[in-house]
């Protein structure tokens, strides 16, 4: 079990997660990123810059006013991005399991690594998602862009630290409290810190009159790719980590019996 | 293999991995990890390096799917 084990596991498993999310994205979610696209080019007011269905494909090699076609958008452009965000949290997310091994009360390597990975997908991705949720191409002004990022990726950290305390309290409450009330204490510390930041952050609404039904099955649609590319992450990770176990235990114990002959 | 009645005392122990061995690789990758999150997720958005929208059209639609703010 060391850290090079554990960094080369999560990046497999993050490639795994990013071919199976570009997957998922391409038949869920792109026929919403597509109609809410129809939906702005009928509109016509959508934000500033065009999505190139006008422009021609197959002109992004140029510079940098180059567009990208929609149809490179939704598939070597999709496939970029859920690969890069697989591979990158699949590496954090692999050397964040060693940091916790036999670290987080009696877990085993595999049953830590899965709580990690729970614990990263709510704290990462569900909860940022509950206060600012995907919007689709039509919704959003350009003009707040500086706002809405800095607020989602504060929200993000936030709940990403608040994470992170609220399990070392619980490990570290858990020998006095037990394990019931150390993670009952932990969750509801947790709970209460991000209930309080999400009334405090400022409220970003910039839907409009956008159609409800479109925009509840695209963010549907964003929670399920969110959901697979986690999912698949911690299935794979988990796996990976608990071969890794047993191979290195069997090791041991083939050494045991042989210093016992 | 000889089944063994006993099992081995490294295995009623769980291991664990030393913070300061893994210190060097969190600190590494941890920071390519960002910066490549960084590039996916909020590139020539609100912060352009380089300036430019190809990237920010490149990955347009991971952005929006995953959740990003975007636009």
């Amino acid at each position: 079990m060391s850290p090079r084990a554990f960094l080369v596991r999560g990046l497999l498993a993050g490639l795994l997660a990013g071919v199976v999310t570009f997957l998922v994205a391409y038949s869920v979610g792109e026929p919403q990123v597509g109609a809410a696209i129809a939906l702005e080019e009928a509109g016509g007011d959508g934000h500033s810059h065009s999505h190139a269905a006008e422009g021609a494909g197959g002109a992004e090699g140029e510079e940098e006013t180059a567009e990208v076609s929609r149809t490179n958008q939704s598939t070597w452009g999709l496939l970029t991005g859920t690969l890069a965000i697989g591979v990158a949290l699949g590496g954090i997310l692999g050397l964040v399991a060693a940091a916790t091994l036999g670290r987080l009360g009696r877990l085993t390597p595999g049953q830590s690594t899965a709580l990690v990975t729970l614990i990263g997908f709510v704290a990462v991705a569900l909860v940022p998602f509950l206060k600012y949720p995907a919007t689709p191409p039509a919704v959003g002004s350009g003009d707040t862009i500086g706002t809405r990022t800095a607020v989602y990726f504060a929200f993000q950290a936030l709940s990403v630290v608040a994470a992170v305390v609220t399990t070392y309290a619980a490990v570290r409450l858990r020998g006095r409290f037990g394990t019931y009330l150390a993670v009952v204490g932990g969750v509801a510390a947790y709970l209460v810190v991000m209930v309080v930041a999400g009334e405090l952050f400022t409220t970003v609404n910039e839907v409009g009159d956008f159609p409800a039904d479109t925009l509840w099955f695209f963010r549907r649609a964003s929670l399920i790719t969110l959901a697979t590319m986690w999912g698949v992450l911690g299935v794979a990770l988990t796996g990976l980590v608990i071969r890794l176990y047993a191979a290195e235990r069997a090791v041991a114990e083939r050494k045991a019996l042989a210093a016992s002959l | 293999m000889s089944q063994h009645a006993v099992a081995p005392v490294a295995g009623a122990e769980l291991p664990t991995i030393p913070l300061r061995e893994l210190a060097p690789w969190a600190l590494f990758f941890g920071l390519l990890g960002l910066l490549a999150l960084f590039f996916i997720s909020a590139d020539q958005g609100a912060i352009s390096i380089p300036s430019g929208t190809l990237i920010h059209e490149w990955v347009h639609d991971g952005r929006h799917l995953l959740g990003y703010p975007c636009h």
